[in-house]
């Protein structure tokens, strides 16, 4: 795989040759820092990712099979189904030339990875807090879920005009996250409960409240055939941002709002210093006088505040189309919440970085399903592979024959299940 | 929770003190249990008017032994059902049971409640007792797989929340090879290698790149997730010839097979159940009787004890990660060429991580995993087989049960849980 | 088989654990290995086992050169190891713990269970090691678990066994059985390498006796050197340390501002690590805790702070009851609390040094307010604590575990004395300290003192301890032997750290008694000063102690000695 070393190395240090700063660069890079190390994994996931699609290119594979008396055939089929694929993966998430004739349209792409990016920097920001704590969230998914049948609720009961209904469906959903994340850290707190094994278990029991409620009289759409819950009113919709054609709505800005919150939490609040403490040294935590019971209680209930609202995202905003429970609202974005946290390195900053990057993978996924015919779940294989790859640095340093030092960067202490 | 009891100090004092009032807790719940029981299955409306329920116990168009069906009065069975269970009740809070003694309270409770139930809901009508046995057979054949997984690689120190994904990649690997070579034993083969994969996987980024493993676990589940997904559109979807309906056949085994209710359950299924039954035994006597075994548990329990003594610890590690990984993948087996479904997406929906519960709740023993399991799969065969009769009880919550079961396990209410010592930790040397 | 180690060499970064140590084990002895915590004991014999690999050395086996790569290496060499933490898997029962690794199996791999049983009885009836091969181990007492471990040295046929401070967690009549399982093994041809820091079980035990001080051997004895001569070979004959201080300015009818009244402490397992201990601490007064490390001391502090539960007694500060307050409440009732492993209790490693410096503060103000903190306020705390307490730092913005350990304490101490206190208890205020930085700390703790307060000093460092305190008591398994004054001799509190009341129980008051010259005649030929040095200058008093290679001296002074 060494081969792949120097064009890469190449690309990213691919600027004029000014001798001084290109060999400092270079040097910069050599050391493997941890940045390189991120980008070095998005490249290999990619590459492990056009393996894939070639492996599973009719074409290309049947140009394989008849390798050695043509071998140019199998190499341009190859080419032709990786590049068709990441030109459109490139045309969904960023800029499409071909449908850009009204301003409307170039941003199209934009505005999809953009609000695709919104639930992830919720759930980005709630893993990435209950991380700081020494906590590991997996319970998004069941979080999410109680925001959103908390919000729908709301939603669609409050018969109110926006300015009262939309703020009271978003604290519902807050409020529902916020509670079923807070009963774990409450658990973990009393009992010594792992919070990883009680969350993965509440993820279901909310899963399958969710799949009765719809079901229920309370919550079921009678004009619907399917399983579906009534839709929100109008008025506790989140807005649309710039026109009713662009996706992107008023989520993203309450998404950008957490960032600020979670940053300052973290950064200038009392509760998140002593969060900080308790996740980084939870001994210093107690001689300095801190519970740290109450500081994991806490962070469990704001991560799931979090993820609470990701569900309100999911329910009031774009996503889907009308803006109502049904048994997939989760879309797996508790889960995909944490590669994002990972990826973000559990900061307020990097984790918008991240969901930007994976909405942008999401939204240009759609497009290469669209045109290229390759399955969006091979986005998925992607962002595992390079949370993966980011969480093995000395694997990636080890392939592109970086030095570097310095270990894991999962942001965890390795600690089992009775720690 | 009261603290009027006992004072307590940080959680492994409250722990200790939960299992310490354990007999009042516990024995209490029984009681109430039992009493909505009385109140909900003997007095509620649905068993009304002599109604009457009636349980059948041959399989339609089964052979062998046939056993006449079973007709009960539904209200004062249930009444007495549910006494017994408030008597069990009390009688655990009076007595401080022990051991062997508290686990067949415990039992004699759950099954008179579970009767009490099932007299209720079959008020006025009918259930074949014996399909509800196999489909918690069939629901617990995978659970009983992934938990066995689950006990090699955590019992050797390396915690294992992959399942979910070894089981897709196994169930997408046997689809796939066993459609495209018309064997299905190349498909069993290849669905064990595929979760055998996944082990190795996760054993290499756990053991040499140290990750934590709860993330890896989560992230490998993805990846299995994304790729089966992506797989399955790419070639399945499109040419259904690579994903072909087929099953091995089922095997009756000579007389026992005639055996009433548990013949047909028990002795006629097919290969992989029975491969099943042989996995139960050679992991819990394998674990428990043989030098592998000794080594193993030494390993996640205490590593630097077993180095000390000249075992490599990480070498122990590869090992039982890696064969679990083949009987996760076994699992995946199970749930396409086992049970006659072609593959899907997501299809395991969940049924790993109902194997860890099962792992937990069983407290990291084969058998006592596979009791979970079996308990697990009652819920959901139960669940299934109640829709026809139209209960008022949603099956969502029948459905539930497990979960919450392991919720209250890890918080202490029902006893100590306690995983390997070195679970979850990777093994450095100085 | 005789066993021999040549100019063993050990360096952890910085720290060198091993310097050039020898040693020589013969057939059928008992070689005790005598030092204080920490004198790099437990280093080399874990390098003779193979979990360590010697920087420099070797390992001669009847002559032969031998290379341990790891401990099944040292077990097919014949070597065996009790280790000071048992290497016994709870959940295991005797039998299973013994055979792991050696198995006894029949076909298949499967356990001979009767035959493990039967090879633990023959063993245990050999050499008197009474234990029943069936129980679980976390059942067991720890004396019998020991006998678990030694048999399973047996068993594999070690003919040196090495038994790390084994008497540590023994009662007295578990040590005497311990002693004859010893003899035993002695008669039986095998060698014993016996470590310690225990002087009474050395002369009962002992054939051969080798003093390490700080890494480096200092001398070897026979057993019928007095303890006297021992402790002080152990302890090192240094010039005691000065710290320049004034005697504390209290009269002894002054009350008490801190009283802990008749604490008992338990551990994790339940038993007493705090056994009963009274004192009391007057305003304006340095109390310091001497004692072996283990013995209750960490407890002690830990119960202060309200970090452990009190099973017993009363902790008084100026007149109020603290027994039963949090730890958060504790710090606001004034205590200043230096624990004793500072990474471990007191520092964020990731965090930056200002933030480590409002550690227990961030929400009072100024520094915190309604939730908010004021980053103003805590950079400029964090420059003036800098400056005031001389923090060798690149910016206030590093983390704090890029520091020395010096620097790393100095944080500590600034933020604890940053605010008004009531009490200070420090515990090991200087380990791993330099040389600068311990004597700016300790300058630190007596201006603490002559503002009024009491001060409590745990330390295992004697002469940090004599450099400070104003009275000093002596902890011994959980109980204080003596409190003593300040200008008691190093021998007699070295004798009461090793749990030994010397003759004139209460201490000697007044003028230093030279206990070594009144020693036994036979000291000139038992002990035997080994190095390049000969008898050292600093041997004076008592006449004896053979002293280091001038290697172990550096170590000294590195570690903050303080040899004039």
């Amino acid at each position: 795989m060494s081969e792949q070393a120097a064009p890469v190395k190449d690309t990213a240090t691919g600027e004029p040759p000014r001798p001084g700063r290109f060999r400092r660069l270079a040097a910069q890079i050599a050391a493997g820092p941890p940045w390189v190390v991120t980008v070095l994994s998005i490249l290999l996931a990619m590459l492990v990712g056009a393996v894939l699609i070639i492996a599973s290119d009719q074409e290309a594979t049947a140009a394989f099979g008849y390798f050695f008396a043509r071998p140019g055939d199998s190499i341009s089929a190859s080419w032709d189904a990786v590049s068709t694929a990441y030109q459109a993966l490139l045309r969904g998430a960023i800029f499409n030339p071909d449908s850009a004739s009204t301003v409307t349209d170039a941003l199209r792409p934009i505005s999809e990875t953009l609000t695709e990016a919104t639930p992830l920097i919720f759930g980005g920001l709630a893993v990435g807090l209950a991380f700081r704590a020494g906590l590991f969230n997996i319970g998004g998914q069941g979080q999410l879920i109680m925001g959103a049948i908390a919000t729908t609720w709301v939603g669609f009961t409050l018969d109110a005009p926006a300015v009262i209904a939309l703020p009271a469906a978003i604290l519902a959903g807050l409020g529902g996250g916020a509670l079923y994340g807070g009963l774990v850290g409450w658990l973990k707190a009393r009992t010594g409960a792992h919070e990883v094994i009680v969350t993965i278990m509440l993820n279901y029991v909310a899963f399958l409240l969710l799949g009765y409620l719809i079901g229920s009289e309370a919550f079921r759409d009678p004009d619907n055939p399917q399983p579906v819950s009534k839709p929100v009113n109008e008025a506790a919709r989140l807005p649309h941002l710039f026109g009713d054609s662009l996706r992107v709505n008023a989520g993203l800005l309450l998404a950008l709002a957490a960032v600020v919150f979670a940053w300052w939490l973290l950064n200038r609040s009392t509760l998140g210093f002593q969060l900080r403490t308790v996740g980084a040294n939870p001994n210093a935590a107690r001689t300095a006088g801190m519970s740290v019971g109450y500081g994991q209680t806490m962070a469990m209930l704001i991560s799931g505040g979090l993820m609470g609202l990701v569900g309100v995202s999911q329910v009031l905003g774009t996503a889907n189309a009308n803006n109502a429970l049904t048994q997939q609202i989760d879309a797996g974005l508790g889960f995909t919440a944490i590669t994002v946290a990972l990826l973000g390195r559990a900061s307020p900053v990097g984790t918008v970085a991240a969901a930007l990057l994976f909405g942008a993978l999401q939204a240009g996924g759609r497009e290469m399903q669209a045109a290229a015919g390759v399955s969006i779940e091979i986005v998925t294989v992607i962002q595992a592979l390079i949370v993966l790859f980011v969480a093995a640095p000395a694997l990636v340093r080890g392939i592109f024959r970086l030095r570097g030092e310095g270990e894991g960067s999962t942001g965890l202490l390795a600690k089992g299940w009775n720690g | 929770m009261s603290d009027t009891l006992t004072p307590s100090a940080g959680p492994a004092a409250a722990t200790a003190a939960a299992t310490d009032r354990g007999h009042w807790y516990v024995g209490g719940a029984m009681t109430l249990a039992g009493l909505y029981g009385l109140w909900a299955f003997g007095l509620g409306s649905r068993t009304d008017d002599g109604a009457q329920a009636t349980f059948s116990w041959n399989l339609v168009g089964g052979q062998g032994l046939q056993v006449p069906d079973l007709t009960v009065p539904a209200a004062p069975t249930a009444i007495v059902l549910s006494l017994v269970c408030v008597a069990v009740g009390l009688l655990r809070i009076a007595l401080r049971l022990t051991g062997r003694r508290r686990v067949a309270a415990t039992t004699v409770h759950l099954v008179a409640f579970v009767a009490a139930f099932l007299v209720w809901a079959t008020a006025g009508h009918s259930l074949n007792f014996t399909s509800v046995l196999n489909a918690t057979v069939l629901a617990a054949t995978p659970l009983i797989l992934g938990a066995l997984c689950g006990v090699l690689c955590e019992r050797s120190g390396v915690i294992n929340v992959a399942i979910e994904g070894q089981f897709l990649v196994g169930a997408f690997a046997a689809a796939f090879f066993a459609s495209i070579t018309d064997s299905l034993w190349v498909g069993l083969v290849a669905g064990c290698l595929g979760g055998g994969l996944l082990g190795a996987m996760l054993a290499v980024f756990a053991n040499r790149y140290l990750v934590q493993q709860v993330v890896l676990g989560v992230v490998i589940n993805l990846f299995a997730a994304g790729l089966t997904g992506f797989l399955y559109e790419r070639l399945m979807q499109t040419n259904p010839e690579y994903n072909k309906t087929m099953t091995f056949g089922a095997i009756d085994i000579p007389l026992l097979s005639d055996l009433p209710v548990i013949g047909p359950v028990l002795f006629g299924q097919n290969i992989v159940f029975y491969l099943m039954i042989v996995l139960i035994a050679v992991v819990q006597i394998g674990l428990f009787h043989t030098r592998w075994g000794l080594r193993t548990r030494a390993v996640g329990e205490h590593p630097t004890a077993a180095d000390t003594v000249g075992i490599r610890v990480v070498g122990m590690r590869y090992c039982n990660v890696i064969l679990g990984g083949l009987i996760a993948g076994l699992g995946g087996v199970w749930l396409t060429i086992g049970l006659n479904i072609t593959f899907n997406k997501n299809m395991a929906a969940g049924q790993g991580f109902i194997a860890l519960a099962a792992l937990i709740f069983g407290r990291w023993s084969p058998l006592g995993a596979v009791s979970a399991a079996l308990l697990f799969g009652f819920a959901g065969g139960v669940s299934v087989s109640l829709q026809p009769l139209e209960t008022p009880v949603p099956t969502a919550f029948l459905s539930m049960t497990p979960y919450l079961a392991t919720i209250f396990a890890v918080a202490g209410l029902v006893g100590a849980v306690r995983a390997p010592a070195a679970d979850g930790i990777p093994y450095t040397k100085r | 088989m005789s066993l021999q180690l040549r100019g063993i060499t050990k360096r952890f970064g910085s720290l060198v654990a091993n310097d050039g140590i020898d040693l020589e084990v013969r057939p059928g002895e008992i070689h005790c290995l005598l030092g204080e915590n920490g004198a790099g004991k437990s280093t080399l014999m874990n390098i003779l086992y193979g979990l360590y690999q010697p920087d420099e050395g070797q390992i001669l086996l009847d002559g032969r050169e031998l290379t341990i790569n790891g401990p099944r290496d040292a077990i097919a060499a014949g070597i065996g190891m009790v280790h000071q933490h048992f290497m016994l898997v709870p959940v295991f029962t005797v039998a299973e713990n013994v055979m792991l690794g050696d198995e006894r199996t029949r076909r298949l791999g499967w356990l001979d269970r009767r035959r493990a049983r039967r090879d633990v009885a023959a063993i245990s009836a050999r050499y008197g090691l009474q234990v029943d091969p069936d129980a679980l181990v976390a059942d067991l007492p720890v004396g019998v678990q020991q006998r678990v471990e030694i048999i399973k040295a047996l068993i594999r046929d070690a003919r040196v066994l090495i038994l790390d401070e084994p008497t540590a967690v023994l009662t007295p009549q578990e040590t005497q059985e311990l002693f004859a399982v010893m003899r035993s093994l002695r008669e039986a041809g095998r060698s014993i390498v016996f470590i310690t820091h225990k002087l009474k079980e050395v002369k009962a035990i002992a054939d051969r006796i080798t003093v390490i001080r700080r890494g480096a051997v200092v001398g070897t004895a026979t057993p019928d050197a007095s303890e006297v001569e021992l402790a002080g070979l152990m302890v090192g004959r240094r010039v005691r340390l000065t710290v320049d201080k004034e005697p504390a300015a209290v009269s002894p009818d002054t009350p008490p501002a801190f009283s802990v009244e008749n604490l008992t402490v338990l551990d994790e397992s339940g038993q007493a690590a705090v056994d009963g201990v009274s004192f009391d601490i007057r305003p304006g007064e340095i109390l310091g805790i001497a004692g072996v490390q283990g013995n209750g001391q960490t407890e002690l502090a830990e119960a202060i702070l309200g970090l452990r539960p009190v099973a017993e007694g009363r902790i008084v500060l100026d007149g109020r009851d603290l027994t039963g307050d949090s730890p958060r409440q504790r710090l606001r009732a004034g205590i200043g609390y230096v624990p004793e492993d500072r990474n471990h209790d007191a520092l964020v490693a990731d965090s930056s040094v200002a933030e480590n410096l409002v550690l227990d503060l961030y929400d009072r103000p100024p520094f915190g307010r309604r939730g908010s903190m004021d980053v103003r306020a805590i950079r400029a705390n964090a420059r003036q604590r800098v400056e005031e307490f001389d923090i060798r730092t690149a910016s206030i913005d590093t983390p704090v575990g890029a520091l020395s350990g010096g620097n790393q304490q100095k944080v500590v101490v600034a933020r604890e004395m940053s605010r008004p206190l009531r009490l200070l208890v420090a515990a090991q205020p200087t380990r791993g300290v330099d040389v600068g930085a311990m004597e700016f700390i300790h300058k630190r703790i007596v201006a603490e003192r002559d503002l009024g307060r009491p001060v409590l000093i745990i330390s295992t460092e004697l002469d940090e301890i004599f450099g400070l305190a104003d009275r000093i008591a002596v902890m011994y398994r959980g109980k204080i032997m003596a409190i003593v004054p300040p200008d008691t001799s190093r021998e007699h509190i070295g004798l009461l750290m090793a749990g030994a009341h010397p003759e004139e129980p209460g201490g000697a008051k007044g003028p230093e008694r030279p206990e070594g010259g009144s020693g036994p005649a036979t000291s000139a030929e038992s002990l035997k000063p080994t190095g390049p040095g000969g008898p050292d200058e600093t041997a004076e008093a008592a006449g004896i102690a053979g002293t280091g290679a001038t290697g172990a001296q550096d170590t000294e002074n590195a570690k903050g000695g303080d040899d004039e």
